[in-house]
C-alpha cells in the first residue's frame, strides 16, 4: 500500500439475512483507489454496487473481508468512531439531494459542522464559503424547496465539502435531474476532482461515467471489469461549446 | 452539538407542526392545571380543617362523669353526678401540664329579650373554662371569680343569640330572660362558626357557674357542688395520653376507687378527634393530588405517542443526520430534549391555567384556595421527569435506527 491510496478494499463481503435466507449482496470484492481518483462503479440494479457504496461510505458494515480508510481499519470501528469517520472524511451527495426540508440552503450545508461542535459563527463563515464555491452564494437562505433541482443537489455538494473531506461518494447524483442540469453538475464535480478530492460515482449512465476517469463495473456482487478512461470527456468544455449559458465560475 | 443548538433545532421541529404540538401539549398542560389546582383546593381544605379544630379547642380533654348501671340497664353518659367542682381544682392544681380546666353545666332554656325570644343552650361555667374552650370576647368583658363566688347575674351571648334577640345591635349592657331571671349581658363572645357535627358553636349563652345552678339549671344545695363536665386544657407540646392518664388516677384516688371498680367517669381527649380529623383532610389532599397525578401520565402518554410517531415520520431526517456524523446520542439527545420541550412548554401554560382555575373556585364556588411555592416546583419538576420519562423510549428507537435503514426510508 502506497502512501496515495485512499481506499484499500480486500474480500469485502456483505449478506443480508431475509428472513432463513442469507442473500450475498457482494461477495468478495477487492480494489484499491487512490487519491484524487474519479471513479465510476456501474451495474445493473442488484449488481451490488449499492451495498458497495454503502460500505464505502461507514453506512453499513461488512459481513466479512477489510476496509482501509486513510489507512484507519473502518471496517473494526465502533458506531461512534465511524460516525465521527462520516462526519470529517467521506462527503455525500445523494440521487434524492436528502437535504432537511424545513432549514434553509445554509444551515443544511452547517449540519456536519453541528456534529463537528464548531462554533456558529465558524460554521456560517465557512457554509457561505462552500455555498460560493458552488456558485449558490446569494440562495443561501433559501429553504430547498425554493430551489431548482440542480441548486438542491449544489447545496448537497456544498454540504460535502464543508469539512474538506478526501472523499466524496456519490449515489446516482444525477438520477434526478436533467440533462444540462447533468452536465453542470459533472462539470462542478471534474472541477472538485481537479482540485484532488477523489470521487466515487455510482451510475448507471454511461454518458456520465464517462466523465470519470476509471469506470468499474459490478455484476452479481462482484467486479467483472475495471479500466480507466483513455480520454474522459470535458463536461465544461461541453456546456462552453453548447448554446445553453456558460455556468458561473465554479472554483474561485 | 451543544445545548443551544440542540434546543433551537428542537423548537424548529416542534414549530413546523404547530398544531400537533399544542395538543400534544394540551395534555401536559391540563395535568399540571390540574395538580396545582387540587393541591391549593386540598391546602384549602386542610387549613379550613385546622381553624375548625381550632376552635374546638386543641390539646382539650372533657371529663364526663359516669353512667349510672341499674339491673343491667346502662343509662348514658352523664347520668351519675359524680364530678364536682373540686375535683375541676385538683386537675388544674395537681396534674402537670394544665394551663386551664374549668367546670361546666349543660342545659336548654328559652331566652327571652323584649318581645323578641330564643331557644339557646346555656351554659354554668367558669372563668377556667372560657380558657379551656378556647372562648375570646369581641366585646365587653369576660366572666370572673366576683361574679362566681356572688352568683352573680351577669352573661355572655355568643354571636347567634345576640343577632336573634338584638338584630346586630350592640347586645352588651342589655337586659335578657332567662326562666325568667334577668340577667345583665357583659360581654358578646368571639364568632367560632360550624362545630364538626354541624352545630352552630354561636348559638350559646355563658352563666357563672353558680348563677346558673341555683337560678337556671335546677339542682339544689344538695347538689352544689355537682358539675356536668370539667373542661381541661394542657400546655402545647404536652403527650395528651399521658396527661390523661394522670387526670385519670388523680380522679380515681379522690373518688376512692378500688383498684377492681371501673372509673365513674369518661374521658374524652379531643386530640384523637384533631388527629382523625387531620388524617381526614390528609387523605383528601393526597386523593386529590393522585387524580391531578393520573392525568400528568395521560399527558406524558400523549407525548410518547405523538413522538413515536414524529420518529417515524423524520427517520429520513434521522438518516440524513447519521450519514453527515450525528452519533446515535445525538439523536436520542434531539428527540427528548423535544418531549421535555414539549413538556416544560405544557408545564408553564399549566401553572398558568392551574392559578386561573384556582382562582377561579376560590372567587365562584367560595373554596379556600392556598397556593404554596412548592406545588409549582412539583407540577413543573414532574411535567420534566413526564417529558424525559415518556420521550426515552421514542428517543431510543430513533437513536437506534442504522443509518442505511434509515436513508432508504419511504
Amino acid at each position: 500500500m502506497t502512501a496515495e491510496t485512499l481506499i484499500e478494499v480486500g474480500d469485502l463481503r456483505r449478506e443480508y439475512r431475509l428472513g432463513e435466507v442469507t442473500v450475498p449482496a457482494l461477495q468478495g470484492v477487492s480494489l484499491s483507489i487512490r487519491r484524487g481518483e474519479f471513479v465510476a462503479v456501474m451495474g445493473p440494479s442488484g449488481s451490488g454496487k449499492s451495498t458497495f457504496m454503502n460500505l464505502l461510505g461507514c453506512l453499513d458494515r461488512p459481513s466479512g473481508g477489510r476496509y482501509l480508510l486513510a489507512g484507519e481499519d473502518v471496517g473494526r470501528c465502533d458506531a461512534d468512531r465511524l460516525a465521527a469517520v462520516r462526519n470529517r472524511s467521506i462527503g455525500f451527495v445523494f440521487q434524492s439531494f436528502n437535504l432537511l426540508p424545513r432549514v434553509t440552503a445554509l444551515e443544511n450545508v452547517e449540519l456536519p459542522l453541528i456534529y463537528a461542535r464548531v462554533p456558529a459563527a465558524e460554521r456560517h463563515r465557512r457554509a457561505r464559503e462552500r455555498l460560493a464555491r458552488v456558485g449558490l452564494a446569494e440562495r443561501a437562505g433559501h429553504l430547498p424547496r425554493q430551489l431548482s433541482g440542480g441548486q438542491q443537489q449544489r447545496v448537497a455538494i456544498a454540504r460535502a465539502l464543508i469539512n474538506d473531506p478526501p472523499l466524496i461518494l456519490a449515489d446516482e447524483p444525477t438520477g434526478a435531474l436533467d440533462s444540462h442540469t447533468s452536465l453542470e453538475l459533472m462539470a462542478l464535480f471534474q472541477e472538485l476532482n481537479a482540485a484532488g478530492i477523489t470521487i466515487v460515482l455510482v451510475t448507471h449512465e454511461h454518458d456520465v461515467a464517462a466523465f470519470a476517469r476509471r469506470v468499474i463495473h459490478f455484476r452479481d456482487g462482484r467486479i467483472v471489469e475495471d479500466h480507466p478512461v483513455q480520454r474522459p470527456a470535458r463536461a465544461a468544455e461541453m456546456l462552453a461549446g453548447s448554446s445553453a449559458p456558460a455556468p458561473p465560475s465554479l472554483i474561485t | 452539538m451543544n445545548l443551544a443548538d440542540t434546543a433551537r433545532s428542537a423548537l424548529r421541529s416542534l414549530r413546523a407542526n404547530k398544531l400537533r404540538s399544542g395538543l400534544t401539549t394540551l395534555g401536559i398542560i391540563i395535568g399540571v392545571a390540574a395538580v396545582i389546582t387540587m393541591l391549593a383546593v386540598g391546602e384549602g381544605a386542610k387549613r379550613t380543617v385546622q381553624a375548625q379544630l381550632k376552635s374546638l379547642g386543641s390539646n382539650t380533654m372533657i371529663v364526663f362523669p359516669g353512667t349510672i348501671t341499674a339491673s343491667g340497664v346502662r343509662l348514658g353518659t352523664g347520668t351519675r353526678n359524680t364530678l364536682t367542682e373540686g375535683d375541676a381544682r385538683a386537675i388544674s392544681e395537681e396534674v402537670p401540664g394544665v394551663l386551664a380546666a374549668g367546670p361546666g353545666m349543660r342545659g336548654t332554656a328559652q331566652v327571652v329579650h323584649g318581645n323578641l325570644n330564643w331557644s339557646t343552650v346555656v351554659f354554668g361555667v367558669t372563668p377556667e373554662w372560657l380558657i379551656a374552650r378556647e372562648w375570646r370576647v369581641a366585646r365587653g368583658r369576660g366572666l370572673d371569680d366576683n361574679d362566681l363566688r356572688t352568683g352573680a347575674k351577669v352573661a355572655l351571648v355568643g354571636q347567634t343569640v345576640a343577632d336573634m334577640l338584638f338584630g346586630g345591635t350592640d347586645p352588651t349592657g342589655q337586659v335578657i330572660r332567662v326562666k325568667n331571671v334577668p340577667f345583665e349581658i357583659v360581654g358578646l363572645l368571639a364568632a367560632k362558626g360550624q362545630s364538626f357535627a354541624g352545630n352552630d358553636q354561636d348559638d350559646i349563652v355563658l352563666l357563672p357557674i353558680s348563677t346558673a345552678r341555683s337560678r337556671v339549671l335546677g339542682g339544689g344545695p344538695g347538689r352544689s357542688r355537682t358539675v356536668g363536665h370539667i373542661s381541661v386544657k394542657m400546655a402545647d407540646g404536652v403527650d395528651m395520653t399521658e396527661a390523661e392518664a394522670r387526670v385519670r388516677q388523680l380522679l380515681r384516688q379522690r373518688h376512692r376507687l378500688q383498684p377492681d371498680q371501673d372509673d365513674d367517669f369518661n374521658i374524652r381527649n379531643l386530640s384523637e378527634v384533631v388527629e382523625a380529623e387531620q388524617a381526614a383532610s390528609g387523605a383528601l389532599s393526597g386523593l386529590l393530588a393522585a387524580v391531578a397525578g393520573v392525568s400528568l401520565l395521560v399527558g406524558g402518554i400523549g407525548i410518547m405517542n405523538i413522538m413515536l410517531v414524529s420518529v417515524t415520520e423524520r427517520t429520513r431526517e434521522i438518516g440524513i443526520r447519521l450519514a453527515v456524523g450525528a452519533r446515535s446520542r445525538d439523536i436520542l439527545t434531539q428527540f427528548l430534549t423535544e418531549a421535555v420541550i414539549l413538556s416544560l412548554i405544557g408545564a408553564l401554560a399549566g401553572v398558568a391555567l392551574g392559578l386561573g382555575s384556582a382562582a377561579a373556585l376560590g372567587h365562584f364556588a367560595g373554596w379556600e384556595i392556598v397556593l404554596q411555592p412548592h406545588a409549582f416546583v412539583l407540577a413543573v419538576a414532574s411535567a420534566s421527569i413526564v417529558g424525559i420519562f415518556f420521550g426515552w423510549w421514542p428517543a431510543r428507537r430513533a437513536a437506534r435506527l442504522s443509518p442505511i435503514d434509515a436513508l432508504r426510508y419511504e
